[in-house]
């Protein structure tokens, strides 16, 4: 719940937008983030971003539901409700297998969406600040973290030396947070 | 762009060491094994020479058909290396040419006693099942099922490789032959549907249980060559390039095949798992006997030394991302699966005609030696013959920039 304030550029291409995002990055800015109409391949590289953890944590999901499912199918078999089935042992793995997939396949999708969510500060209800409409349509948006330090006027000329079409500096909320838009006054710097 | 592969002495060496031993082996086991009065001793000559003959078509085979499937889907990532999967798949008709000859010589001079221990199916009299069967396993639809399959397997090994080859000369920027590639791609993939994923595995392996069958079965096969084929392209595409060539392919290229080990070796397991389990659940005893003397019979170690190698260690191992980008790991990996399921078709092929007489010596590991040799020795002469770079593949550019 932070409420910051960013110094945004606007480019219509591609090819403008990564030598951009090198200068940003070159002169020291902080590049809050880049907001692209569709996937552009290669920027998460440009960007500096690091390689992502979601993989273990879908690991750790998988493994969970594994034991899950083997342990809880092992005790009610055996040990709560043992029954019959066709002569087969009460412990017989390969009838639970199947199960022990598909819970396995559960918990890693369903852990892996949650924290995707988390990572990306995304969910149902919650509010993240839209830096332009048409970053959606067809305009790229570079955002760059200001600190009050920093100079508005410099970071806009320097913007629009990279090639920007449009700059503007905007205070907004930098986490995410459950609430209204509308709260105008929360806008306000102190 | 142009870029020859030398054959250096050191592999021509190995690779004809490798048949010598091969040679030697056959030669020991034909005055051993062919000419004992045993008659396990004879079974096993001609199992073994099946076993590997049949395993090394079929690996061949798995070059082509990706040839096939990433031409149909515009698949720019193994145009980098595409030289590698069309030089094994020119040399079809060698491996293909051995499993005939090996096949059609069991079905039609192997006999012991009046009857076939390989394929029973030869001699159906007074086996009802068999005799009912006999409309479709018996030596004439045997030979023209298995010489028409190899043929046109053969046909579009050269095919691929010409049509490519065709486009290096082809003028810039034309792209009449690479939607040519697309229909000749559309028109394999029909011949691979009506061969190897069903009758050639019916016939050539599932037909030495000829009594036992299972509709999952060539599905099963393919999934064990695929694997294994893409596992051979690996090793050559490492091997070129610690060489010094394919300087085109990078870590990215090396994940790409990585992901096709890791991602159908558990595709392998779940349809090696779906056979046994329904099988393992209807528990009827004319379908459990084919597991039964596998799980808990004689073969019961490479029973589970084959889950453990195809599926154990490939899902440990190659699940991590960097795993998959690194050259050693990728090697030993790709090692490790053209080994594993090569005993996955020792253990389909071997309980029928042997029981419990199997044996893994001298002579299974010295025509094994002997195959990797001649693989070696083919598809480096294919791949030294021309550019190991394709020119004017429209999707050069793609393959170069390419980001897995």
């Amino acid at each position: 719940m932070a409420i910051k304030k960013f110094a945004v550029a606007c480019y219509d291409d591609e090819a403008v937008l990564f030598p951009a995002i090198d200068k940003v990055r070159n002169s020291g800015y902080k590049l809050h983030d880049v907001y692209t109409p569709f996937p552009v391949h290669g920027l998460d590289q440009a960007m500096g971003l690091k390689e992502t953890d979601l993989h273990i944590a879908g690991f750790i999901y998988g493994i969970t539901g594994t034991s899950t499912a083997v342990g809880f199918m092992s005790w009610i078999f055996t040990k709560d409700w043992p029954i019959n089935f066709g002569g087969k042992p009460h412990f017989s793995l390969p009838a639970f297998i199947p199960i022990t997939f598909e819970l396995t396949v559960l918990f890693a999708a369903v852990g892996m969406v949650l924290t995707f969510c988390y990572l990306n500060q995304i969910m149902p209800g919650v509010k993240k600040h839209v830096f332009h409409p048409r970053q959606t349509d067809d305009t790229f948006v570079v955002a760059i973290e200001l600190s009050e330090h920093t100079s508005e006027a410099e970071v806009l000329e320097f913007l629009k030396s990279t090639g920007a079409n449009e700059t503007n500096v905007q205070v907004a909320e930098s986490e995410w947070w459950y609430g209204r838009f509308d709260k105008k006054e929360a806008y306000e710097l102190s | 762009m142009n870029e020859r592969f030398e054959i250096s002495p050191r592999l021509r060496n190995t690779s004809l060491a490798l048949i010598a031993v091969g040679i030697i082996a056959l030669v020991a086991g034909l005055f051993n094994l062919k000419l004992s009065h045993d008659h396990v001793d004879q079974t096993r000559f001609w199992i073994v020479l099946l076993h590997n003959s049949v395993f090394f078509a079929m690996v061949t085979v798995a070059s082509i058909f990706i040839l096939a499937a990433t031409s149909l889907a515009q698949g720019g990532w193994i145009v980098a290396y595409r030289r590698v999967p069309e030089a094994i798949g020119a040399n079809m008709w060698l491996f293909g040419g051995i499993a005939v000859v090996v096949l059609l010589s069991i079905v039609y001079f192997f006999q012991i006693d009046g009857h076939n221990p390989i394929f029973h199916w030869v001699h159906p009299d007074g086996d009802t099942i068999l005799e009912g069967k006999k409309a479709f396993l018996n030596p004439t639809m045997f030979t023209a099922f298995t010489v028409i399959t190899v043929a046109l397997w053969s046909y579009f090994g050269f095919k691929f490789r010409a049509i490519s080859l065709a486009q290096d000369l082809a003028p810039k920027g034309k792209t009449k032959l690479y939607f040519y590639n697309m229909k000749v791609a559309a028109l394999f993939l029909v011949v691979f549907c009506l061969t190897m994923m069903s009758t050639t595995p019916w016939l050539w392996v599932m037909s030495i249980d000829a009594h036992w069958y299972s509709t999952l079965f060539s599905w099963y096969n393919f999934a064990s060559s695929f694997v294994s084929g893409m596992a051979m392209i690996m090793l050559w595409v490492v091997y070129l390039k610690n060489q010094g060539n394919l300087k085109i392919v990078n870590k990215e290229h090396i994940h790409d095949l990585g992901k096709f080990l890791f991602a159908f070796s558990v595709f392998w397991t779940y349809l090696w798992f779906s056979q046994f389990m329904l099988i393992w659940y209807a528990n009827i005893p004319e379908e459990t006997t084919y597991f039964k003397v596998r799980m808990q019979g004689p073969y019961s170690i490479i029973f589970y030394a084959n889950f453990i190698i195809n599926f154990i260690m490939p899902i440990l191992i190659l699940m991590a991302r960097p795993s998959k980008r690194n050259y050693f790991t990728v090697t030993f990996m790709a090692m490790i699966i053209v080994f594993g399921h090569w005993l996955d078709f020792f253990q389909m092929e071997m309980p029928g005609p042997l029981g419990a007489h199997w044996h893994l010596g001298w002579y299974e590991i010295g025509i094994f030696t002997g195959f990797i040799g001649l693989f070696i020795f083919a598809v480096s002469k294919s791949l030294a013959k021309h550019s190991l770079v394709t020119s004017n593949n429209p999707l050069l550019k793609e393959t170069i920039i390419h980001q897995s």
